[in-house]
């Protein structure tokens, strides 16, 4: 007997869900799969987070080719079913193929809801609701400034956020009179807007859309009452529909979506239907876990194990928005007489907890500013379970979760729901962690699929992975700033430009696990200053000794100082300041290095301010991770082989540069040619003076490794070697890792890339590049005139020195 | 406890250490590192177990110092090395009379708080 065909119209993660529990049951199946977007299967809830740039759009994939193979399923993709014949059992696709079923089902989601508004045809308006919309809206943002999103719902809402997160100016208008009518009551609405607004974003409530403005590109929306919002960009997320289209077709009974009974059949016995297009017990989820419910029932029907029951779910919504939790589960507005409600207000901390209790059962709640107990409340709702004795410590009967303890989670019973999309218990995910030696976040995902659906729940599962490997738990080998900000840079970087975070403690505390480590801090210091441009708060704990006292920490904790000597050329009152102050302040030793500078060893910590003022010169920030110094030969003043002036271009660089703080350190050379005395071709940036011009070559290094620099460009002039090294500069300072010398970061990115973003780049590109090295230079100071006159902090360089008969306190126990 | 016995020596006025920053404390013989962790201070042996790294002067995350020398991280509430290598530091009692951070400086050798799990 042929295998029977099982066709799936719908790709998403409703079908794909339901395909994955069928395979468990190892059916006697031909599976094939239609797909109208032209993408393997995707988590679609995370498409906010890929607007908010915290993933990538290959982070969000849920199955790969290579699943589809193994599991022998066929996918077509990018080409749209748009009939069903239900007598003949045959699907009809855009492309004008046919395909015959001996069963269906129907997993074709929803359609974004478009309210009736003039103008939604216009350039730079989009709905967002898939892979194709985000790419679009992301596109967009590279040129646009305002955007207005219609809709203050969940949706409306990630988007928002997503938008800020891309450089937008957003506003957010809502017709209801409070966001998110759908999951909170009027006092969750209020605390909601308020967390809203801090993000910066601008909420309008009760706002009526009239029409789109603007010819053929949007450029503000009009609404009833006659104000208007600018924008050159709109999204609408004004909610979804069942895409019932082809069940109507297949002659379906259809109310708002595809009726199905608690097998989840439709009216036909060979169709069947899952996701956000069904409708059960008179209810459309719109949500993720009720997929997974359906889709276990549906998989026993289908694969001829009809029995099991799906009852309806507990409907629970997280708001997916960095920087908010809000959590909404159940029956949470009490309007009942006999329902009762529990509940906590704090405004000042903007955090909002209420309880609903019903027949001495939890019901529902609403969990806004703090929702540490979001599972547990769930769980409460999901078992029904009596409140009894409880009831007067429900609301604070746990402590909330510290971030990094085990022991919370750890603490509750193997039963305890820790994905509530994909419904895994903690029980699961410890014996899986047990039996398989599971060590790593990634590995429970893949193992259990717990965390890979919203992914709030990844800490928990991080909690419990650490707490049964113990010390063989991993940390992700993802390409992230510091476990402490498990971000990669370039995302921390969107971060704390659109939240406006100035210093490494509010890096932390959003992003991070509010401590840090002695990596992350300076790291994220850096970070904070050269996003900001200089216009940061400095925060000088979070700095390593060197950067506080601007000198070198030596191995028994004396300092040393290295004066600034452009280009490596001093004279001699110079010389004569440094020989006093050396004798003056006994210094050890008077050394010269290899950067052609000098440098006074062995200084205590309370004579460097005194040192700096006598000396009167600036910093040659051989301490820190910044600009060094210019190496250079004579050139042509002086050599018979200089074919460039190298002195005076290296003391041009030097002047341009000193002061900046960059990934890792920088060291540079001029030499006036290629005999190359001052070794510009093992420097991060070197020029080498040639007959009618100089090379300008970059990722150079005599380090830990030796690597000979490569040749980024050869130009006419002075003018444009000092451009193309600024250019590089600049680029090298926005997009190395901290503490990647440039010889690595060169081998990363390629030189192709760099050329491509620095002297190859448009115009406008370069001058923006040189715009933020010119603001930045601006801003950088002299920190050893600054300090030399009164320390930043008084007792910075100082000692509690007790004398030997100092007394101690009486009488103090 | 043997707090009868124990003499307190005030060290630095409150608020003259920046907030999870550490300051080196002299007297007599002994060598301190008093850090402000912003809820309480702390204070230990100025010395790291490795190579004697002056620990006042590392960068403060939670509860530890990383010595600024090669990165070891000592915890500042036991004492207690945490990585880099293995070894604990002596604690120092510490507490606030009036507008004095005051350090009790235990005898050499003799401390009532010598093991790392002492409680103030």
């Amino acid at each position: 007997m042929p295998r029977k065909r099982l066709l799936v119209v719908g790709n998403g993660m409703a079908g794909m869900a339901c395909v994955d529990e069928i395979l468990k049951r190892k059916p006697d199946l031909a599976i094939s799969v239609f797909s109208e977007e032209p993408y393997y299967n995707y988590n679609r809830i995370l498409l906010s987070s890929v607007l908010a740039g915290e993933k990538n759009v290959e982070d969000i994939y849920i199955n790969t080719e290579e699943w589809y193979q193994k599991n022998d399923i066929f996918i077509r993709l990018g080409d749209k079913v748009i009939d069903v014949d239900a007598r003949e059992k045959r699907i009809t696709t855009e492309k004008g193929y046919s395909f015959d079923y001996d069963l269906l089902l129907l997993a074709t989601g929803s359609n974004p809801f478009i309210p009736p508004i003039e103008g939604v045809k216009k350039k730079g308006v989009y709905v967002f609701r898939n892979m194709a919309d985000t790419h679009g809206i992301l596109e967009h943002c590279k040129t646009s400034k305002k955007a207005v999103v219609i809709g203050g719902g969940l949706l409306g809402l990630e988007a928002a956020r997503g938008l800020l997160n891309q450089g937008q100016r957003v506003t957010v208008v809502h017709i209801m009179d409070r966001l998110m009518e759908v999951q909170l009551d009027a006092v969750g609405g209020q605390f909601l807007k308020r967390e809203i607004e801090k993000l910066g974003i601008e909420v309008l409530l009760g706002k009526n859309t009239e029409r789109l403005l603007g010819d053929e590109k949007v450029e503000g929306v009009l609404f009833k009452d006659g104000s208007i919002a600018e924008a050159d960009i709109v999204v609408i997320a004004c909610g979804i529909r069942p895409n019932v289209d082809l069940a109507k077709k297949a002659g379906l009974k259809v109310n708002r979506g595809i009726v199905v009974n608690d097998h989840m059949e439709t009216s036909d016995p060979s169709i069947f239907a899952i996701g956000e297009c069904v409708e059960h017990r008179e209810k459309v989820y719109g949500l993720v876990a009720p997929l997974y419910e359906q889709g276990k029932v549906l998989a026993a029907t289908i694969t001829e194990n009809k029995g099991p029951l799906y009852e309806g779910s507990t409907l629970a919504t997280k708001l997916k928005v960095m920087g908010i939790e809000l959590f909404s589960a159940g029956d949470y507005k009490a309007e009942e007489p006999d329902k009762e409600v529990i509940a906590y207000q704090d405004h000042a901390f903007g955090v909002y907890k209420k309880l609903v209790i019903h027949q001495e059962r939890v019901v529902g709640t609403i969990l806004i500013g703090d929702a540490s107990d979001a599972n547990r409340f769930l769980e409460m709702i999901r078992k029904r379970e009596a409140v009894g004795e409880k009831r007067h410590r429900l609301l604070f009967d746990v402590p909330p979760a510290v971030s990094g303890s085990s022991t919370d989670v750890m603490s509750r019973p193997d039963s305890d729901t820790i994905c509530g999309c994909i419904g895994v218990s903690k029980g699961q995910i410890v014996t899986a962690c047990r039996e398989k030696g599971l060590k790593t976040i990634s590995e429970v995902k893949a193992c259990t699929k717990a965390s890979s659906g919203c992914g709030t729940c990844a800490v928990l599962v991080g909690q419990i992975v650490k707490a049964v490997a113990g010390g063989e738990f991993e940390e992700e080998k993802k390409e992230i700033f510091c476990a402490c900000v498990p971000f990669a840079k370039s995302k921390l970087r969107t971060m704390i430009q659109t939240q406006r975070l100035k210093t490494a403690r509010d890096v932390l505390e959003i992003y991070g696990d509010g401590i840090g480590c002695s990596y992350c801090k300076p790291a994220l210091s850096f970070l904070v200053d050269e996003v900001w441009l200089g216009e940061h708060g400095e925060e000088r704990s979070a700095r390593f000794i060197n950067d506080r006292v601007h000198a070198n920490i030596q191995k028994d904790g004396t300092f040393s100082v290295v004066p600034r000597m452009r280009g490596g050329v001093t004279n001699p009152e110079e010389l004569r300041k440094i020989a006093d102050v050396a004798e003056k302040y006994k210094v050890p030793m008077l050394k010269v290095t290899g950067s052609q500078r000098l440098d006074l060893l062995g200084v205590k910590k309370e004579d460097l301010p005194k040192i700096w003022a006598e000396l009167g010169m600036t910093s040659g920030y051989a301490y820190a991770k910044a600009v060094r110094m210019v190496k250079s030969c004579v050139g042509t003043d002086f050599c018979r082989y200089g074919t460039q002036d190298s002195i005076s271009t290296g003391i041009e660089l030097e002047t341009l540069l000193e002061g900046l703080y960059t990934p890792a350190k920088v060291k540079m050379g001029v030499v006036g040619c290629p005999r190359n005395c001052a070794e510009a071709t093992v420097k991060d940036i070197g020029l080498i003076g040639i007959e009618g011009g100089w090379q300008v070559v970059i990722g150079g290094g005599a380090g830990k490794i030796v690597r000979a620099a490569d040749i980024l460009c050869t130009v006419k002039t002075t003018e444009e070697a000092l451009e193309t090294a600024l250019l590089f500069f600049q680029y090298y300072r926005e997009n190395g890792e901290y503490l990647e010398r440039t010889y690595d970061f060169v081998v990363r990115i390629g030189l192709e890339e760099i050329r491509r973003e620095t002297i190859l780049a448009p115009e406008e590109k370069k001058k923006a590049l040189l715009d933020r090295l010119n603001k930045a230079r601006s801003k950088a100071v002299n920190p050893w005139a600054v300090e030399a006159k009164k320390p930043v902090n008084p007792t910075q360089f100082q000692d509690f020195v007790l004398p030997k008969d100092a007394e101690a306190l009486i009488g103090v126990p | 406890m043997k707090t009868e016995t124990m003499n307190w020596f005030p060290v630095a006025e409150v608020g003259s250490i920046p907030m999870q920053e550490g300051r080196r404390v002299l007297y007599r013989e002994w060598d301190v590192a008093l850090f402000n962790l912003g809820t309480e201070y702390l204070a230990v042996d100025n010395r790291c177990p490795h190579r004697s790294g002056p620990l006042a002067d590392g960068i403060v995350a939670g509860k530890s110092v990383y010595c600024p020398l090669h990165n070891w991280k000592i915890s500042l509430e036991t004492g207690c090395v945490l990585s880099g290598g293995e070894g604990h530091v002596k604690k120092y009692p510490v507490q606030i009379v009036g507008s004095q951070i005051c350090i009790a400086f235990s005898a050499e050798g003799g401390s009532a708080f010598g093991g790392p799990n002492h409680t103030l």
